[in-house]
C-alpha cells in the first residue's frame, strides 16, 4: 500500500475495504441482537410496568431508539453504510474481472507460467503443424476449443470453461441492493391494515396499523358469507378457519374466494389475509320448553335479553351464554317472567344434559337445544408493491450465491515451441475455485498429452 | 417396527461412533475409524428409516403432514443432517477424525430428544399447515448442519495450529493431534462446509420470507426468530469475506465459523426457549 495524501482517494480505499464489510457484518450481527432481546414498539407504560423497567432506563432506551431499532437512524445508517461499501467494493473489483473475462490473456509468457499452480512440460514427436493439430483436438475434446494465436515461431493455446462464474460474487452483491430497494418501494407506497367482518355483512373500508383513527377506503366492498371455524378432537387447538368472501364492485360479484390460514385472496394490488376470528354480538338461542302442568311443548327462538313467550302468558329470558360451562358444554342463564313482570330467579340450563332441568321442579321445563354464535373473521390486508422487487433479489441471490460457490472458472494455457529433440508443450493451468478437482483433473489431461503426442 | 424402536437405534449407533471415533484418534488404528464409519451409516439408515416410519404413523393418524413439525421431529432431522453432510465429506476427503468432533453433535442432539421432549404425534396448527414448511425447515437444516460440521472442523483447527506453529518445521506431530488433519486442510474443510451451509441458510431465509408473506402478508417482520436467523447470515457472511481479508485468516475466521454456529443453536433453540416469536413449533 502506498501513502496517500489525497483525502479523497483515502476516503475511497476507506469505503472500498474489506475489512469495512467484516466490520460492519459484525456490528451489524451485535446490535441486531439488541432488538430480539428488548421486546419492540410497546408502549412507554407496558414497557414500565409490565416489563419493569424504570424511568431513566426507559428514557435512555427511548433516547438510543431501542424500541424500534430495526427502523432507526442508526440502524438505517449502518445498512445504508453496507450499501455504500458494497457498491464501492464492486465498482473497484469489477472492472478487473470483466477484463479478465472478455480480453483474457490468450498468449502465456514464461513470467505468466510461472504463477500457475498447475504446470507440466511434454516433449512431443512430429511438426509443428501435426502437434497444433492434435492439441486442438485433445483440448476441444477433453475441455474446449482453444483459441490458437501464432506469435514468434510458437504457438500458443488458450482455452476457458464457466468464465461467467466470476460474476457470481457480483450478482449476489446486486441481489442485496435489489432487496434493499424492494423493501423501501414497500414502506413508501405500501401499507398494512386490518379489518374485522362479521359474517353476513361487509366492509368498504379497512383500518391502518399504524394510524387506526382514519379509515382506508378501498373503492370495493369484500362481504364475508360465512365464517368457520373447525377444531381438533381435543376440542382446543383449531384445525382450520375459513371465511368465505366475495368480492363486489358496483353492486358486481367480482371475484369470490375461501380463504385460510396459508391461503388469501388478492384483488387489485390488495391481499386479504386470514388472521384472526372472534365471536360477534350475543348469540342466537333455541329452547324447548315444556309447561310441566299442561305438558304442552314449544320451540322458542331469541337472542339474549329478549322475551320470549310460552304457553300460559309467561316468558323466557335468555340473560347469558357459556360455551363450556364448568366443563359440561355450552349453558344458558336464563329466568322465567310468570306474566306480572316479576323476574323468577336466573338458572342454569345446558345443552348436553337435556333433562337437567327438570329436577329444579319450576312450572316450566327448559332445555337448550342450540346456541348459534356469530362469528367476525379478522382480516390482515396489505399492499407491498416493492415484494416482486424483493423476490427478483432473492432469485438473484440464490443465482448467485450458487454460482460464485460451486463454478469455478477455469483455464488451460498451452505454448508449443520447436525444441531440439522435439516440439515443447508447456501446460499450465488454473481454477479459480476448488483446486483439488481442478488438479485431478489437470494430471489427467497431462496423461492424455504424453499419450497423444509422444510415440512409444 | 416403530419409529421410536428406531430412534433408539439410531441413538445408539452414534454414541458408538462417536466413542468409536476417539478410541480411534488414541489408537490410531484406521480399522478402527472404518467400524466408526459403518456405525455412522447404520445410525444414518435407522435415522432415515425412523424419520419416514414416524410419517407414515402421522398419516396412519389421519395427519397430512411432513414430520418436521415440533421440536422433537426438528431435533431428530437435525442430527439427521449432521450426518448427511458429515458422510458427504466422509465420502469426498476420507478424514476420519473430523467424525470425533462432528458426530457428539448429533448424538447429543438424540439423547436430548429422546430423553426430554415430547415426542407424541400431534396436528399442525392452521398456521403451519403449509408445504413451505418442508422446504422452509428442510433448506435451514441442511445449512445448520453444515455449520455444525464447519463448527467442529474449526475446533479442531485450533487446537491443531497452536501445536503446528510451535512445532519445528518438517517435523511430524505425534499423539492424538497427529491424527488431526493438517491445519490447511482443516481451515479448507471448515471454508468447504460454510460453503455449502450459507447457501442452505440462505434459501432457509428466502423460503420462509416466501411463506410469511404467502401467510401472514409480510415477508420480513424483524421477529426474533427471523433477525437471529439474519445474524446467523451476518457472521457467515463476514467468514466468507474474512477468508481474503489479511488479517483475518486462520485463528479469527475460525472463531467466526464456531460463534456463527453458536449463534445457530441460539437462533434455533434459544429463541424458542428464551424469547417469543411466530416460531413456537406449535407448542403454544
Amino acid at each position: 500500500m502506498s501513502k496517500q495524501s489525497n483525502p479523497v482517494d483515502r476516503l475511497w480505499d476507506f469505503f472500498c475495504s474489506l475489512k469495512l464489510t467484516i466490520t460492519i457484518l459484525i456490528l451489524l450481527a451485535t446490535t441486531s441482537i439488541i432488538g430480539t432481546v428488548i421486546q419492540q414498539n410497546l408502549s412507554p407504560q407496558e414497557y414500565m410496568q409490565k416489563l419493569g423497567m424504570s424511568e431513566s432506563t426507559y428514557n435512555l432506551f427511548n433516547s438510543l431508539q431501542f424500541f424500534d431499532m430495526y427502523h432507526s437512524y442508526w440502524f438505517l445508517s449502518l445498512l445504508g453504510l453496507f450499501a455504500v461499501n458494497l457498491i464501492c467494493c464492486s465498482i473497484k473489483r469489477f472492472p478487473h474481472v470483466w477484463k479478465t473475462v472478455r480480453e483474457p490473456v490468450l498468449v502465456a509468457d514464461d513470467g505468466l507460467f510461472k504463477t500457475f499452480s498447475n504446470l507440466d512440460e511434454v516433449v512431443a514427436d512430429g511438426s509443428m503443424e501435426s502437434v497444433r493439430e492434435k492439441v486442438t483436438v485433445l483440448l476441444s475434446k477433453k475441455f474446449t476449443a482453444p483459441v490458437i494465436t501464432e506469435q514468434d515461431g510458437k504457438i500458443h493455446f488458450f482455452s476457458q470453461k464457466a468464465a461467467y462464474a466470476r460474476f457470481g460474487v457480483y450478482v449476489t452483491h446486486l441481489s442485496i441492493l435489489i432487496i434493499f430497494v424492494g423493501a423501501m418501494i414497500g414502506n413508501v407506497w405500501g401499507f398494512k391494515a386490518f379489518v374485522n367482518i362479521v359474517e353476513g355483512t361487509f366492509v368498504d373500508s379497512i383500518w391502518g396499523r399504524s394510524d387506526s383513527q382514519t379509515p382506508i377506503p378501498l373503492g370495493f366492498e369484500v362481504h364475508c358469507e360465512d365464517f368457520e371455524v373447525t377444531f381438533y378432537e381435543d376440542g382446543r387447538r383449531p384445525k382450520d378457519y375459513v371465511s368465505k368472501l366475495v368480492v363486489k364492485e358496483n353492486g358486481q360479484e367480482v371475484l369470490r374466494k375461501t380463504i385460510e390460514v396459508n391461503d388469501p385472496l388478492q384483488y387489485k394490488g390488495l391481499t386479504f389475509y386470514q388472521a384472526s376470528y372472534g365471536q360477534s354480538g350475543d348469540p342466537v338461542f333455541r329452547f324447548r320448553v315444556q309447561e310441566r302442568a299442561t305438558g304442552e311443548t314449544v320451540e322458542v327462538v331469541g337472542r339474549q335479553g329478549k322475551h320470549l313467550p310460552l304457553p300460559g302468558g309467561a316468558a323466557l329470558i335468555p340473560m347469558g351464554y357459556a360455551s363450556n360451562y364448568q366443563s359440561f358444554g355450552p349453558a344458558a342463564q336464563v329466568n322465567i317472567d310468570v306474566g306480572d313482570h316479576q323476574h323468577g330467579n336466573p338458572f342454569i340450563v345446558l345443552q348436553q344434559f337435556a333433562n337437567f332441568d327438570e329436577k329444579r321442579g319450576g312450572a316450566y321445563i327448559v332445555t337448550l337445544l342450540e346456541a348459534e354464535q356469530d362469528y367476525y373473521t379478522g382480516l390482515s390486508v396489505t399492499k407491498d408493491p416493492g415484494v416482486w422487487v424483493v423476490w427478483i433479489g432473492c432469485f438473484l441471490m440464490v443465482f448467485g450465491s450458487l454460482t460464485a460457490f460451486f463454478l469455478s472458472h477455469r483455464r488451460i494455457w498451452v505454448t508449443l515451441q520447436p525444441l531440439e529433440r522435439g516440439i515443447g508443450v508447456k501446460v499450465g493451468g488454473v481454477a479459480h475455485r476448488n483446486q483439488p478437482a481442478f488438479s485431478l483433473f489437470f494430471d489427467e489431461l497431462i496423461k492424455d498429452f504424453n499419450d497423444t503426442l509422444v510415440e512409444k | 417396527m416403530t419409529s421410536s424402536l428406531l430412534f433408539n437405534v439410531t441413538t445408539i449407533a452414534y454414541f458408538a461412533a462417536m466413542v468409536i471415533f476417539i478410541l480411534y484418534l488414541a489408537s490410531k488404528g484406521s480399522k478402527v475409524a472404518l467400524v466408526a464409519t459403518v456405525a455412522c451409516w447404520i445410525g444414518f439408515a435407522a435415522n432415515t428409516a425412523a424419520i419416514g416410519m414416524r410419517w407414515y404413523e402421522a398419516y396412519a393418524l389421519g395427519f397430512e403432514q411432513a414430520p418436521l413439525s415440533n421440536l422433537y421431529e426438528s431435533v431428530v432431522f437435525f442430527a439427521w443432517s449432521i450426518l448427511l453432510i458429515y458422510l458427504i465429506f466422509d465420502v469426498r476427503y476420507k478424514h476420519r477424525a473430523v467424525g470425533a468432533f462432528v458426530i457428539p453433535f448429533a448424538f447429543f442432539g438424540m439423547i436430548w430428544a429422546q430423553w426430554s421432549l415430547d415426542a407424541t404425534i400431534q396436528p399442525l396448527v392452521p398456521a403451519l399447515q403449509s408445504n413451505w414448511l418442508t422446504y422452509h425447515v428442510i433448506t435451514c437444516f441442511i445449512g445448520y448442519a453444515g455449520f455444525a460440521v464447519a463448527c467442529g472442523v474449526s475446533t479442531m483447527y485450533l487446537i491443531k495450529i497452536g501445536k503446528e506453529e510451535r512445532a519445528a518445521e518438517g517435523s511430524p506431530i505425534g499423539g492424538i493431534l497427529g491424527m488431526f488433519p493438517s491445519a490447511k486442510v482443516l481451515d479448507d474443510l471448515n471454508y468447504k462446509a460454510i460453503m455449502l451451509g450459507f447457501p442452505m441458510l440462505t434459501l432457509g431465509i428466502i423460503t420462509g420470507a416466501a411463506w410469511a408473506n404467502y401467510a401472514w402478508g409480510t415477508y420480513w417482520s424483524w421477529d426474533p426468530k427471523e433477525t437471529w436467523s439474519l445474524i446467523v447470515w451476518f457472521i457467515y457472511a463476514a467468514f466468507l469475506h474474512a477468508r481474503f481479508t489479511r488479517g483475518w485468516v486462520g485463528r479469527r475466521a475460525a472463531w467466526l465459523s464456531i460463534i456463527g454456529f453458536a449463534a445457530t443453536i441460539f437462533c434455533y433453540l434459544g429463541v424458542n426457549l428464551v424469547l417469543s416469536g411466530l416460531h413456537s413449533y406449535g407448542a403454544a
